[in-house]
């Protein structure tokens, strides 16, 4: 069994997309924030590699073909911006300076305590896309020379603390307006804060899924200014 | 057929996208080229969103999917996280509370502003 995972080409990725249908399946069933499929598939599917002393390099024979499909999804994220651009044009001020705020307060975070702990440049630019969508995350850790892999982790790692933790943080803040709930879980959480906005409603969501390019794109261009600092 | 040709078409974005990130020195991926060129070619009806809406949605739907591989990933570069595993987690989980403050409470400042403004 183990020789022969070593060989497959289709035997890793079966396991990746096998343990990611168990966990939309358990995180149906049971709803908590901590059952998010990605990270349940990425923890199965580096126990079964580990147990059968199976190389990244092999099992990335055959999962490199997801990682391509990823530059077109990304390019997609376009069409859910058109098609709630009325949503955008009509609180443009709230959310425009709301997400710039959310992507400066997040990068300048970063950058404080990077330096209070010491984190060295290649660690640092790794954490700074952490916020974001990984799908653009992922391309501006590597276009600052950061660790890819681990911008992901933590990535999906901030949308599932995002998603448990969002609405006591909405809370604690005093953050009642929809509008503001789903542009804060959105800005700070991405996709996975945005699954929660959507339990607790329609703008919430709508301003939320809105939110993700939107900061995005910010992100894009200050993360550059920012890796400059450190 | 219809959602080959809508592929071919986000494809031919996303190849734009491609041939920008190679003519411009600027540090952006060539995905968010292709997002923002997505984005105007709909605005300008240069594309109609019916001619890449459905396949749009299939790829946003299983876009988690394509992250599993770059998260495995990690199994390689756990040596390079073990040491400044701490660091990370308190960075992760701070910037969550401020970034959610930040967003939230000067979006709904503006928001209940400009409702005063307009009574």
């Amino acid at each position: 069994m183990a020789e022969f995972m070593q060989n497959s080409a289709y035997a890793g990725v079966t396991i990746s997309l096998v343990s990611y249908a168990i966990g939309a399946k358990l995180k149906r069933k049971f709803g908590f924030g901590f059952l998010n499929p990605l990270l349940i598939s990425i923890i199965v599917t580096i126990l079964v590699l580990v147990g059968c002393n199976v190389s990244y390099e092999t099992y990335n024979e055959g999962a490199k073909y997801l990682s391509w499909l990823l530059t077109p999804a990304t390019v997609c994220l376009a069409i859910p911006l058109y098609e709630e651009f009325e949503l955008l044009k009509n609180n443009a001020k709230a959310v425009l300076l709301g997400v710039l705020a959310g992507v400066i307060t997040s990068l300048l975070t970063v950058f404080v305590l990077a330096k209070m702990m010491g984190l060295s440049h290649q660690n640092y630019v790794t954490l700074l896309p952490k916020s974001i969508t990984t799908a653009i995350g992922m391309g501006v850790s590597e276009e600052l020379g950061g660790y890819v892999t681990i911008t992901v982790a933590v990535i999906v790692i901030t949308g599932v603390i995002g998603n448990i933790l969002g609405e006591f943080i909405c809370k604690l803040f005093r953050i009642q307006e929809p509008i503001s709930k789903g542009l804060a879980l959105g800005t700070a959480a991405h996709a996975i804060g945005t699954a929660k906005a959507m339990e607790l409603g329609d703008v919430e969501g709508a301003m939320s899924s809105l939110s993700i390019a939107v900061a995005g794109v910010i992100t894009v261009v200050l993360a550059t200014l920012f890796a400059s600092f450190m | 057929m219809k959602y080959l040709k809508q592929f071919l078409i986000i494809l031919a974005v996303s190849l734009m996208g491609e041939i920008l990130k190679s003519v411009l020195p600027l540090p952006i991926p060539a995905s968010i080229y292709g997002m923002v060129l997505m984005f105007v070619f709909l605005l300008t009806g240069i594309i109609k969103l019916s001619q890449v809406r459905e396949t749009g949605r299939f790829l946003i739907e299983i876009m988690p999917v394509m992250f599993i591989p770059a998260g495995v990933g990690l199994m390689s570069s756990w040596n390079v996280l073990e040491p400044v595993l701490l660091p990370v987690s308190v960075i992760t989980v701070i910037t969550i509370f401020t970034v959610m403050g930040a967003t939230g409470l000067i979006s709904q400042a503006i928001i209940r502003h400009s409702a005063k403004e307009a009574k």
